[in-house]
């Protein structure tokens, strides 16, 4: 793993809500270089609070406090309003779970990708159309000249997806963070999806955080794998080596769901033990 | 006899250039205690049979009967009492203002059964509930309870069959295992005859004896699930669909034998 893209220490997170405070993330830390990393978790472990936290996305009641949170040389922690600006989908950007509500359903879909490339370079408006073009041929629409005039509603799961994709790179982000990036998709498009992703990520040297449930899947994608349970990390673990996961919350996650062939009559089910809140 | 005998269904919507046909001559038959799979795609037609038998369409073609009774197209009573469905989203189908004993009385109520107390009470123990959740609100439950409490209410009015419209794809892998185990708990000790939807291959072989893969509206194969683990699938999209699934499992083993 060579030069660091992000370095976080110490990631706390929490939430003040009519005079009581919810931690949702304690004691975080990792360093992203150019690798897929897995946040993986049950929904409510806070692993799509992180993603969130690393582009200041939270509300006003979110308290965020680190040893660490570094982008490069540039201290999230303390970065005014203005440098984030500049940092949110031109530096570091984000693919949302769902096409069909993170798209604007009165807006062309070719047009949402070109006013991404608008927002942070001076260009006319026929250049970043061009680029948006150029873009939604990179992932792979077949004919993009017509689906840069459709709406989203007229585009299926897997084309939102890609459509999404594609604005979310127009800018030539360092970073993407991908949060559930196809739990809205069926399995084979799934598949197309992630390739797509991983091969655009390759080639432009990004760093991904891939936020997922799904352990199966992140097992053959990523590179590297934090588990998150309750807020904490409890576990941080080569992808190719999750088998060998020490962590009980790890192997009841990688024993629960059913597999083709599967001869268990019962599926385990998870024994949450209090004493993983307190390490 | 059959449980289920479904011949001939077809559907369309739209009419003259506009109509699009959906259902393209369906044929399922499920016997009584049987779980049978419906796999596919989004788009597939699988929701689509479901909606068909439960009565959501009434305009489909062809010939539905359940347990032995003829279906009209005119939603009966009967039907209700004979099959109940569970959805995917258990935070959309429960009501968010009513407490969950409203929720179960609710069919009670519709077809004038008393006893209403004792029956919630049981009905809760059958899905892993106890009483104190009758006073309560949907958004005061998890993800997982909310789906017990959908069972139990499409459960309690003794229906045979449970259709089963992807019923854990909203849920935790961890909470999936939760209720995987609880419909396979029911149907042993039921005798129920299921009929699942779902686009999640694992989890159908897990809980169904049968698979029928759908695309397009048309059935392209049936297949036992023993059939399918054991790589017995002979069409090429119920193998696309297994390829796709398997990733996750045999990249690592397939590069071990290239290797």
């Amino acid at each position: 793993m060579q030069n660091t893209k992000l370095e976080v220490k110490n990631l706390q997170i929490s939430f003040s809500h009519e005079g009581s405070q919810v931690n949702a993330v304690r004691d975080v830390s990792f360093t992203l270089g150019q690798e897929k990393l897995a946040i993986v978790g049950e929904s409510g472990s806070g692993k799509s609070t992180v993603g969130r936290s690393l582009l200041k996305l939270h509300p006003k009641n979110a308290t965020v406090e680190a040893e660490k949170l570094l982008f490069g040389d540039i201290d999230l922690l303390n970065a005014s309003e203005k440098t984030m600006r500049d940092i949110r989908g031109r530096r570091i950007s984000m693919i949302m779970q769902d096409p069909k509500y993170s798209l604007n359903p009165v807006m062309k879909v070719g047009d949402q990708i070109a006013e991404a490339y608008l927002a942070h370079y001076k260009v006319s408006k026929k250049i970043a159309q061009e680029k948006a073009l150029i873009m939604l041929e990179k992932v792979q629409i077949r004919d993009p000249k017509r689906v840069y005039s459709l709406y989203p509603h007229e585009v299926s799961g897997g084309m939102g997806q890609r459509v999404m994709i594609a604005m979310m790179l127009i800018p030539e982000p360092e970073i993407i963070i991908a949060d559930e990036p196809t739990s809205a998709l069926d399995v084979s498009v799934q598949r197309q999806v992630l390739n797509l992703l991983d091969e655009l990520i390759s080639e432009r040297n990004i760093g991904l955080i891939f936020i997922s449930h799904d352990l199966d899947l992140v097992r053959n994608y990523c590179d590297r794998v934090l588990v998150m349970y309750a807020g904490r990390v409890v576990e941080s673990i080569k992808a190719s080596e999750l088998e060998n996961a020490q962590h009980p919350y790890t192997q009841g996650l990688l024993k629960a769901p059913p597999r083709i062939g599967d001869i268990r009559n019962r599926l385990p089910t998870l024994e949450r033990d209090p004493s993983w809140l307190y390490n | 006899m059959n449980m289920i005998n479904i011949e001939g269904l077809d559907l369309s919507f739209g009419t003259g250039a506009n109509e699009s046909k959906i259902l393209h001559d369906v044929n399922i038959q499920i016997q009584a205690g049987e779980s049978f799979g419906l796999v596919g795609e989004s788009g597939s037609g699988k929701t689509t049979v479901l909606r068909c038998l439960a009565g959501q369409y009434n305009h489909w073609s062809g010939q539905l009967s359940v347990n032995g009774n003829r279906l009209l197209h005119k939603l009966d009573k009967k039907r209700c009492i004979d099959m109940q469905m569970v959805f995917q989203d258990p935070y959309g189908s429960l009501h968010p203002r009513h407490s969950i004993e409203t929720a179960l009385a609710e069919p009670l109520k519709i077809h004038k059964i008393d006893n209403r107390d004792e029956r919630i009470s049981a009905i809760l123990k059958k899905v892993g509930l106890d009483d104190s959740f009758r006073y309560r609100s949907p958004h005061q439950l998890s993800g997982g309870q909310r789906q017990r409490v959908a069972i139990a209410r499409a459960l309690i009015l003794e229906p045979k069959i449970l259709l089963l419209d992807e019923p854990t794809s909203a849920l935790d892998v961890s909470v999936q295992a939760e209720i995987l185990n609880l419909l396979k708990d029911l149907k042993e000790k039921e005798g129920l005859t299921y009929l699942m939807v779902t686009h999640d291959l694992g989890v159908v072989t897990y809980l169904c004896d049968r698979i029928a893969v759908m695309q397009n509206g048309h059935i392209v194969e049936t297949i036992s699930s023993v059939n399918l683990a054991n790589h017995g699938a002979s069409e090429p999209y119920t193998r696309m669909l297994l390829d796709c699934c398997y990733h996750t499992e045999t990249t690592q083993s397939s590069e071990a034998l290239s290797a």
